[in-house]
């Protein structure tokens, strides 16, 4: 039960986000519904790649036989971060654009684009 | 040591080389930038043409990035692949030549249409980064690999889309397409997470050979099409399509139109080379059929009414996927029953491969008309238009044969693909065929609006001075006119030579995962 504590908390950070995408309204609070998202990937990723007493994956010394984590989630959430840091920064300047524009965040406001 | 085994890397290489190099170059002036831009997208599209000539001689190429050697896909007997590994068969190949003979054309197309504006350099690595992003997704055989190439695609799209930032339409188009792009993508990357976690590997060969029916991969499948369905433009969640390209310089959608393609071939990678014959039952077939046919008919549905002609050509795209959503759909549906495949699911394929080609084409070619008349009048909207035929001749010559060709007139290649996938989804169900039949009656409807209001009908004094633009542009029109031309007037050497080895491809599964499993030490 414990071991699945973090799939727990991932599946509710990013229900939480979905439905934050969904029922809010400002698109300020939309880029942080994004971001929860985004931690909660990288939370899934790591999580998947821990075993119960695991090292870090580095062998100090030959022939030495110990239970380590998965490097390769590691690599990918990584890289997942440093994605979502230059998705997150153009987002919010994005949304700093949109507030020049138009005036206000309400994306209730925010529709010339109909039909 | 043969050159061609690297014609993988170097098609990601140059156009990656030709964005960092663009902010470097630009200072130097304008020819310079000019040719960077014209230089490295035709370096690429002859790079794309040497790889579909390579993988249909020597079958699927194989490239592994960082290893011992290029071809070495199981290092020191690994009975699994830890490298990334780009994997290239016909059916990539085919894309990669769809994509970049629209960057091509697009960055012809931008060298005079881009010239009023500053910022230039960025713009010039903005789009050979979506080049990049687009090749790399369609040429990858790695399940993260193309979540990052998938990233790059969006974030220099969603860059390109609000270039024009002091238009509120562009950032609004922009910040609509982030919003899908980014919970897409990271639906994407849980789905991949999921299957890594079960099968410890990435590699969509790999992944193949090991994949076995359960809850965990039906759920997985799910994810992975739902994202990748809302990606191309399919119908429940089309709306940020025809905003974007509506809203993005016209050289810049005729490149998206090939990166949404990219977006589809990842769909039908993860369908048929990943999952394969542990699809599951019809559900997902059904529901890539029953998407074609909502998009389809509501896409050309809300074209009808337009009167901004990019919009209305971006609510064509919307349409036109549904095309082949509906053949490939088709394809999937018989993908375990020998006899249906034989009957009519290979010719659902060809056809919805063969509209991959024409649409990628015919559509880059009519946004670039569409884009012609809006650098020499400034105006889009259909109601202003009028008796530009006498003006821009070219323009008006292309764009005609570009709206034949979309209405699947016959002797237009998209009547040819059309007819493929109308006649394989007759086999399943008459109604589908009516519904795509319908569908083309309505697109020949609203192209016969465009072309009487916006060029033919009495002059307008607005347009007295109105010329045909530049030749740069004209050419850009010229290689996508050229290649409906060629599809149009040769369609069983495109079909024999390009279409059929690519369906072949798609629907080998085994060939797929052996490519990468079979070889090694």
């Amino acid at each position: 039960m414990i071991a699945n504590a973090p799939f727990l908390l991932v599946g509710l950070l990013f229900l939480g986000g979905m439905i934050a995408i969904f029922m809010e309204k400002n698109l300020v609070k939309i880029a942080i519904a994004i971001s929860v998202i985004g931690s909660s990937v990288n939370l899934f990723l790591v999580a998947l790649g821990y075993r119960n007493g695991g090292t870090v994956p580095i062998h100090y010394m030959a022939g030495e036989n110990t239970v380590m984590v998965l490097p390769t989630p590691q690599a990918m959430t990584l890289t997942a971060i440093v994605i979502a840091l230059a998705t997150t920064a153009l987002l919010l300047s994005l949304i700093m654009l949109v507030y020049r524009h138009y005036g206000t965040l309400d994306i209730d406001e925010i529709r010339r684009l109909r039909g | 040591m043969n050159w061609n085994d690297h014609l993988p890397a170097l098609l990601l290489a140059i156009p990656l080389f030709g964005a960092f190099v663009a902010p470097v170059a630009s200072p130097f002036g304008r020819t310079t930038r000019n040719a960077l831009l014209a230089s490295f997208s035709f370096l690429t599209l002859l790079v794309s043409l040497f790889l579909l000539r390579h993988t249909l001689t020597n079958g699927i190429a194989v490239y592994v990035m960082g290893g011992e050697s290029f071809d070495l896909t199981l290092p020191l007997g690994m009975k699994l692949p830890v490298r990334i590994i780009m994997e290239v068969d016909a059916f990539s190949a085919f894309m990669a030549v769809c994509g970049s003979i629209a960057s091509f054309a697009g960055a012809l197309f931008s060298m005079n249409y881009m010239e009023k504006f500053t910022g230039l350099g960025r713009f010039v690595s903005l789009y050979f980064l979506l080049t990049v992003g687009m090749l790399g997704m369609m040429i990858t055989g790695d399940m993260f690999n193309f979540f990052v190439f998938l990233e790059i695609s969006s974030i220099a799209s969603i860059g390109l889309i609000a270039f024009w930032r002091d238009r509120p339409e562009a950032v609004e188009a922009s910040i609509k397409y982030m919003l899908i792009s980014q919970v897409s993508s990271m639906v994407f990357l849980i789905a991949a997470g999921a299957l890594y976690g079960k099968y410890n590997v990435l590699n969509m060969a790999a992944m193949g050979a090991l994949i076995k029916p359960g809850t965990l991969e039906k759920l997985a499948l799910v994810f992975l099409v739902g994202t990748l369905a809302m990606k191309c433009g399919a119908f429940p969640l089309h709306m940020w399509l025809p905003d974007a390209y509506a809203e993005a310089p016209s050289g810049v959608s005729c490149l998206l139109v090939a990166v949404s393609q990219a977006s589809l071939y990842g769909l039908m990678r993860v369908c048929f080379s990943l999952y394969g014959v542990n699809l599951g039952g019809a559900f997902i077939p059904w529901a890539m059929i029953v998407m074609g046919l909502s998009s389809m008919f509501f896409g050309v549905a809300m074209a009808v009414v337009q009167h901004d002609i990019k919009r209305l050509i971006g609510y064509h795209s919307v349409s036109q996927v549904g095309y082949m959503l509906l053949g490939l759909g088709v394809g999937m549906l018989v993908l375990t029953d020998a006899r249906g495949m034989a009957e009519y699911g290979f010719t659902a394929i060809k056809g919805g491969i063969f509209h991959i080609f024409n649409y990628t084409m015919y559509k880059a070619l009519l946004f670039l008309a569409a884009g012609a008349v809006y650098y020499t009048t400034g105006k889009r909207d259909l109601n202003e238009l009028g008796g530009l035929a006498r003006r821009m001749p070219f323009t008006t010559g292309m764009f005609v044969i570009a709206a034949a060709a979309i209405s699947g007139l016959p002797p237009f290649n998209g009547f040819v693909s059309k007819l493929l996938i109308y006649e394989s989804a007759f086999a399943v169900h008459p109604a589908l065929t009516v519904v795509a039949l319908v569908t083309s009656v309505l697109t020949l409807a609203s192209f016969v609006k465009v072309f009487q209001t916006a060029f033919l009908g009495p002059e307008r004094s607005a347009f007295a001075t109105v010329r045909e633009v530049p030749t740069a542009m004209l050419f850009g029109m010229g290689v996508l006119t050229l290649a409906v031309l060629v599809a149009t007037l040769f369609p069983s050497w495109t079909l024999s030579y390009l279409v059929e080895p690519a369906a072949r491809a798609l629907v080998d599964q085994a060939g797929y995962v052996g490519a990468v499993m079979g070889g090694g030490l």
